[in-house]
């Protein structure tokens, strides 16, 4: 018999959970008092889909142990772990803090079956390109969206204050809800201070970078200074730079001129340095002059090092935008909204704000990154080899 | 102590004079105090000439071949090549030079790697071509350009980098152990084409290399060196003609030429032992 099964420690384990949440009863506190004065009301939550939930979790980790194709694995626990979680989460509604320990032997059963699941999925060998492009997306779109699931569970399982922290359904409601003023703080933070302070923020270090080279007394007084103001909390002067240049975009523009300047300065200065003396002898010996040694050879060298910089400024960028915006601002962009939203305790706006900012954020760094890979292909870490 | 060798043939005295150095040294500032490289260097190389440095390491074969391209300045002595100063040699692009190592860009193909030199000296489009085209039949790497280094054998890049040498025809070719990394039957294939082209040419060769066979079978002179001070201690002039095919290696007059290659080393070599 056990030749015939495949048991994976996760299916195992929820197997258990299904049945200590049997042996306990009761999921919720309305259930427990039902059965404690049957003559009390019998609205409690999962009346009818307890079973229905443990039987799909118990299913789902037998069926992931027949010896089945990999594929035909993950979607009987694709179905079962999901399947699971969506009836948990409908049946707390409106019973919120009521959760007894059953429930969460019920949640993290049903987890259980969802990391089996993606560890089926991450361990495919597909031959198709656009079968592991799908796989590509489809292991960690489960990874986030069971984050996503525990996180809803658990708030509203044992309630935890919405000031404290939201489930992720309420701030999903309040981003569609609220998509014009967004895209009003969006427009105003990222589209005009971030992308105007990070231009000209790494345009300003690049140059400045040449110059050093080229000019010894640059480098020799310039640098040391640089990895002295690069130092300095640049947060402080984001007050400074609202007296300086108002309360519109451009004072936080120039904030995050300064925070991306050093990052952008340190490192091109530092990819120049990286050819070899052989390439540099090669050049040499063509009499080459600087600027063709430094377009032809050395700029292309420091490729890797000046694409760190922008993707290191690309976070640094939004993070100094959105944090200069609390200190004066007209009444719009990312910032604002965030520190006047906190005040008023619409939490959820704040993680709305939050979320769009990851968004944003992953967004310009993955644009970064696509464009790395196809300038320095030629680089070892990104042709592996 | 060998007398240094200022061997020149009286007939050459009239053909033109290629490299020419008087007294070279050069005296290297080290951590551990100073490190003589090159001592007392006599050597006059003429057109035409194929011209071999052998040596154990340290003895100053690279560090010479570095000063006659500009890449070291000397300390003491004079150096001219084509009756200019290095410097000015270098600047006129007088020479080409291989490296050890290949030294190709990883991000250019190996076209654009041959087209290197000719872009830094603003040669037009259709001229690159042509010589790219030319110079890669020349080393069998046709059918390649499109390719980029590091999809190549260390071989393949090797020739690559003699290819991006010759491109743009100087008369002077410096090549720094440029076989040393390569399979024999490579390196054969090599030398024979270095000999070929060397005679369709009047291209003066300097050629740095670690073995005897190669030495004798491609040049028309052997500098023997020596290290601690670096040195020159024997100079020993090719009895062979022009026209070597590969199977010259075996004839008594090879076989000679290569024993007294062997003894200069030795007589280089007891004096540390």
């Amino acid at each position: 018999m056990t030749a015939r099964l495949k048991p994976s420690w996760q299916a195992a384990l929820a197997l258990l959970l299904v049945v200590i949440a049997l042996v306990l009863g009761a999921m919720t506190q309305p259930e427990a008092d039902a059965f404690a004065s049957p003559a009390a009301g019998v609205a409690y939550p999962y009346l009818g889909t307890k079973s229905v939930i443990l039987g799909l979790i118990g299913l789902a980790a037998l069926g992931s142990m027949l010896r089945l194709r990999p594929l035909a694995e993950a979607l009987v626990l694709f179905v079962g772990a999901h399947g699971a979680a969506w009836l948990l989460l409908a049946g707390i509604g409106g019973f919120e803090g009521t959760a007894k320990a059953p429930y969460y032997c019920a949640l993290t059963a049903a987890w259980l079956l969802g990391w089996r699941c993606v560890a089926v999925l991450s361990s495919m060998r597909p031959a198709e390109r656009w079968e592991r492009l799908a796989l590509n997306l489809v292991v960690p779109a489960l990874f986030g969206a069971w984050l996503l699931i525990l996180w809803e569970a658990v708030v509203r399982g044992a309630g935890i204050p919405f000031i404290l922290l939201p489930p992720p359904s309420a701030i999903g409601a309040r981003i569609v809800n609220s998509l014009p003023i967004l895209g009003e703080d969006v427009r105003q933070t990222i589209f005009k201070a971030v992308l105007v302070g990070y231009v000209v923020g790494c345009a300003a270090g690049f140059v400045v970078a040449i110059l050093a080279d080229r000019f010894l007394f640059l480098r020799r007084g310039l640098i040391p200074i640089g990895n002295l103001v690069s130092a300095l909390p640049i947060i402080g002067v984001a007050p400074i730079m609202v007296m300086w240049f108002g309360f519109d975009w451009q004072s936080k523009a120039a904030v995050v001129i300064i925070m991306t300047f050093f990052p952008m300065l340190v490192n091109t200065v530092a990819g120049l340095a990286a050819s070899s003396h052989m390439e540099r002898d090669l050049m040499r010996t063509y009499a080459s002059s600087y600027w063709q040694t430094l377009f032809k050879l050395r700029l292309p060298a420091a490729g890797p090092f000046i694409f760190n910089a922008l993707k290191i400024n690309s976070t640094l960028a939004l993070i100094g935008a959105i944090v200069a915006e609390f200190f004066g601002t007209p009444v719009v962009g990312m910032g604002f909204r965030i520190s006047t939203e906190v005040g008023r305790m619409n939490i959820d706006m704040v993680w709305a704000e939050i979320a769009v900012a990851a968004l944003a954020g992953s967004v310009f760094y993955g644009v970064v990154a696509l464009l790395e890979r196809a300038a320095t292909f030629w680089h070892p870490s990104i042709r592996g080899g | 102590m060998n007398q240094p060798a200022s061997t020149k043939p009286a007939t050459a005295e009239t053909a033109r004079q290629v490299v020419s150095a008087k007294n070279l040294g050069l005296t290297f500032q080290t951590n551990d105090g100073p490190v003589q490289a090159l001592s007392n260097v006599d050597l006059t190389i003429g057109k035409g000439e194929f011209v071999s440095f052998i040596g154990p390491s340290g003895c100053g074969k690279t560090t010479l071949l570095r000063v006659i391209a500009d890449l070291e300045k000397p300390t003491s002595g004079s150096i001219s090549i084509n009756g200019m100063s290095a410097e000015q040699a270098r600047e006129a692009r007088a020479y080409g030079y291989v490296f050890q190592a290949a030294a190709l860009f990883p991000w250019r193909t190996i076209e654009r790697n041959v087209a290197l030199p000719l872009e830094v000296m603003g040669l037009p489009r259709a001229e690159q071509a042509q010589r790219i085209a030319r110079t890669l039949d020349l080393v069998n790497l046709k059918g390649f350009e499109k390719k980029y280094p590091w999809q190549l054998s260390g071989g393949m890049q090797q020739r690559a980098s003699i290819a991006r040498a010759l491109a743009f025809d100087a008369d002077l070719l410096l090549m720094d152990e440029p076989f040393g990394a390569l399979d024999e039957i490579v390196r054969d294939h090599l030398n024979e084409q270095l000999l070929d082209l060397w005679g369709r040419t009047s291209k003066t060769i300097c050629f740095v290399t670690h073995s005897i066979p190669e030495a004798v079978y491609l040049s028309t002179r052997i500098v023997v060196m020596s290290p601690r001070p670096g040195r020159v201690t024997d100079v020993i002039e090719s009895t062979l003609p022009r026209e070597r095919p590969l199977d010259i290696r075996e004839t008594p007059e090879f076989l000679a030429i290569a024993a007294r290659v062997r003894d200069g080393l030795r007589a280089g070599h007891s004096y540390e032992d």
